[in-house]
This record gives C-alpha cells, structure tokens and sequence, in this order.
C-alpha cells in the first residue's frame, strides 16, 4: 500500500479484516453504513487497537482526537482516504 | 595526592525472596455498581477486572509496605537485621512529608537502614529494583528491602468510574542481595514526559486519566521495552518462563504478550493476570503478581521473569529477573 493509494473498496476490505482480527466481527458485517459502537458493539479500547492496525496499514495518523468523529465504518473510510 | 576509596560490591545481585499483602475487605464489581453507573459485564470487558481489594483507614501505604516487607525478608530466610537499606516506591502518601521509608523501616526492626521514597508511578517498583541492583553491586549497600505499595483509594474519587473501578490497594516487596551469578539484568528504562498531561491529578486529589491516550501509548511502546530489556540481558523471547508485565487493564497486559509472542516468546509462557482478582495496585502490582503466582504454584524457582513497569509521568522500565 505504500506507493499506490488505496481505492475505498481497499480500504473497506482492510479495516473489516482489522476489525475482525480486533473485535472478532465477522469481516462480511462489517459494510460502511454500520455503527462502530451501536452496530459492531466496539468499545473505546478496541477503537484504539483499530487504530493503530489501520495506521500501520494504511500510513496514514488517526489520533484520538479525531477517534471520536469516526462513528461508522464509512467515516473511517472516508477519513483514510482523504489522509492516506 | 588525596584518593578517595570506593566501596567493593558484589559480583551480580538477585532476588532472594518476595511477599505481598492485601487488605481484607474485597469489592465487587456488583457492589461497585450499586454506587455508580456501572456493571460487571462492562468492568470485565474493558479492563478484566472481577474483585479488587480496597483498605481501611487502618491501611495505609507504610502499615502495608511493613506487612509485605516483613513477609519478603522472612521468605528470603533472612531477619531485618540482614538488611540495611529500604526503597519505598509509591506515588499514593496523601503528604510528602515524612517519607514512608524511615518509618517501615523502623517498624520492620531495621535499624537506621538507609532508606527512600521512589515515586516512578506505576512504573515504581521496577525502577527501585534496578536502584537496589545497583547499589548491592556498587557496594552501597548488601541487601536492599524493595518494596512497591500503594492505597489509590485515597487518591480516586470513588464515585468516578472512569477510575474508581480500576485502583485498588496492596503491597509487594522483595530483598536484593549479593549473587554469585547474575540473578537482576540491566534495567530498560525511560519517560515520556511529553505525555505528562495523559494521567494527572487535576483537582490536586483525584487521579485522571486519558483512557484511550494511555491505553495506545501502552499497548504500542511497552512490549519494545520488554524486548530492549531482553537484548540488554543477551536473552532472547524464547527464554521468557514467565511475563509479568505491571497490572493496569487485562487488555493491555494481553497486547504485551501477544506483541512478545509475535516476536518469539513461547505460547506456554506464563503471563500475570493478578488484576482479575487484585485490580491494579500502581507500583505494588508486579511484585504482588509475582507473589500470588508463586502461591499459586505457577512461578518456580529459577524461572526466567520479564517485568515491565509503566504508568504515570510518563514512566517505564523493565529488566529480566531469575525467580526465587
């Protein structure tokens, strides 16, 4: 992912498989239109542990701050792809 | 031309004993709900903790460093007299002023031993194990009574459940003294003071912490720090019997083990998991996990110990020690 700039279906398919692999959601449930919290029941921490795997994917920086306003998997998306 | 004469210590230090203490009273997690808007479902799931112990107020942080000091020496086989120097690491006297050192000394029956407070938080007893190494052989001192004991009660409003179901009370202690063979590796240590804001006390009574700010710092930069600790002792991951790293969330202690796992450590490594049962007690939680694991007979006698110290400051540290 390092030279070519992910597509947003990449960057789906990667954080549903960093989901599961955090939050054990099955990756086919994880769709952009889903909740993190209300949907995926993801709590805080595994927001965090979320973050940093799709860091290190993607090379891109979430912080904390900006955590927050992700609030479907949809946001995150959008959040690479602009900052990736 | 005047020469100064050094002092001669020992060729390698260990830990010849370790004990812990705790108060009586044991909390719930259901009793904790009856008094704020928790449960235990949501307290297992975000930070693994089932009991936890708070004190009284005849628990404080000297009355338990005593107990847990007494028990160590007596584990060591030793008599206070055996010892001559004292490391209190706390960060929990609500006054600075007089140090607990002096006085669990004193009341431990060891005469006008050198003694000191530590305060590296959470990361605490890690630090004044590296400190008493150093000096049994520096010569300093020849057997060093290390003790990490904590009432965080005084210090979390109780009704807060961001913290209050998290810190609870204890104590845990271990004698260094001379060694033939090296039984303490070279300490791994560090701050990062630029995250000084992420736990704090505010209100100048209460702790706060950044939850999520604290749990990526730990999650991502401790298990690089045990890793160091290994590399300085020429040891590898495969060599670690037991990973006691310091008990502040199971998710955190989890991600450690599983961070050393992917760089080697065994998966029949055995990984402290004292804060079920304990909560985290600050400075006292490693050597108090290392102790109920010994009763519990999961720790042997000459086992290869990682342990990994993190917490307010920001603070760390870390070394390799051979089990009593």
């Amino acid at each position: 992912m390092a030279n070519a700039k992910p597509t947003e279906e990449e960057i789906l398919a990667g954080l549903a498989e960093i989901v599961e692999e955090v939050a054990g959601v099955e990756s086919d449930e994880v769709t952009a239109d889903k909740s993190f919290v209300d949907d995926l029941d993801i709590d805080s921490l595994s927001m965090v542990e979320i973050a940093v795997q799709a860091e290190d994917r993607f090379e891109v920086k979430i912080p904390d701050a900006e955590l927050a306003n992700l609030k479907t998997v949809g946001d995150a998306v959008n959040y690479v792809a602009k900052n990736v | 031309m005047t020469a100064i004469r050094l002092s001669q210590g020992a060729a390698a230090s260990r830990i010849l004993g370790i004990g812990s203490t705790q108060p009586e009273r044991v909390v719930t997690n259901d009793e904790l709900s009856t008094i704020m808007d928790t449960d235990d479902q949501w307290i297992r799931e975000r930070v693994g903790i089932r009991e936890r112990r708070f004190g009284g107020t005849e628990d404080t942080v000297v009355s338990m460093a005593v107990e847990a000091g007494s028990k160590a020496i007596a584990a060591s086989g030793l008599t206070p007299s055996d010892v001559d120097t004292v490391i209190v690491a706390n960060c929990t006297t609500t006054v600075p002023i007089p140090n607990a050192a002096a006085q669990v000394a004193d009341l431990i029956g060891i005469k006008a031993a050198g003694g000191f407070d530590l305060n590296a938080a959470c990361a605490g007893f890690c630090y004044a194990l590296a400190s008493a190494s150093d000096m049994v052989r520096a010569g300093s001192a020849t057997r060093v009574l290390v003790i990490g004991s904590e009432k965080l009660t005084d210090v979390v409003d109780p009704v807060d459940r961001s913290t209050a179901i998290i810190f609870a009370d204890g104590a845990g202690a271990a004698v260094v003294g001379p060694s033939d063979e090296p039984g303490i590796g070279p300490v791994a240590w560090g701050t990062a003071g630029d995250l000084a804001e992420t736990i704090t006390m505010p209100n100048g009574r209460h702790i706060y912490q950044e939850g999520q700010a604290v749990f990526r710092w730990a999650t991502t930069k401790i298990a690089p720090i045990a890793l160091r600790a290994l590399e300085l002792a020429g040891l590898q991951p495969s060599d670690v019997d037991i990973l006691v790293p310091h008990q502040a969330n199971l998710r955190i202690v989890e991600a450690i083990a599983k961070k050393l796992r992917q760089k080697g450590a065994r998966e029949d490594m055995v990984v402290a998991d004292d804060i079920v049962t304990s909560g985290n007690t600050s400075s006292a939680s490693i050597p108090m996990a290392m102790d109920h694991m010994r009763a519990a007979g999961r720790i042997h006698s000459g086992d290869v110990a990682l342990l990994v110290g993190f917490g307010a400051g920001l603070s760390y540290a870390g070394q390799v020690v051979i089990c009593p």
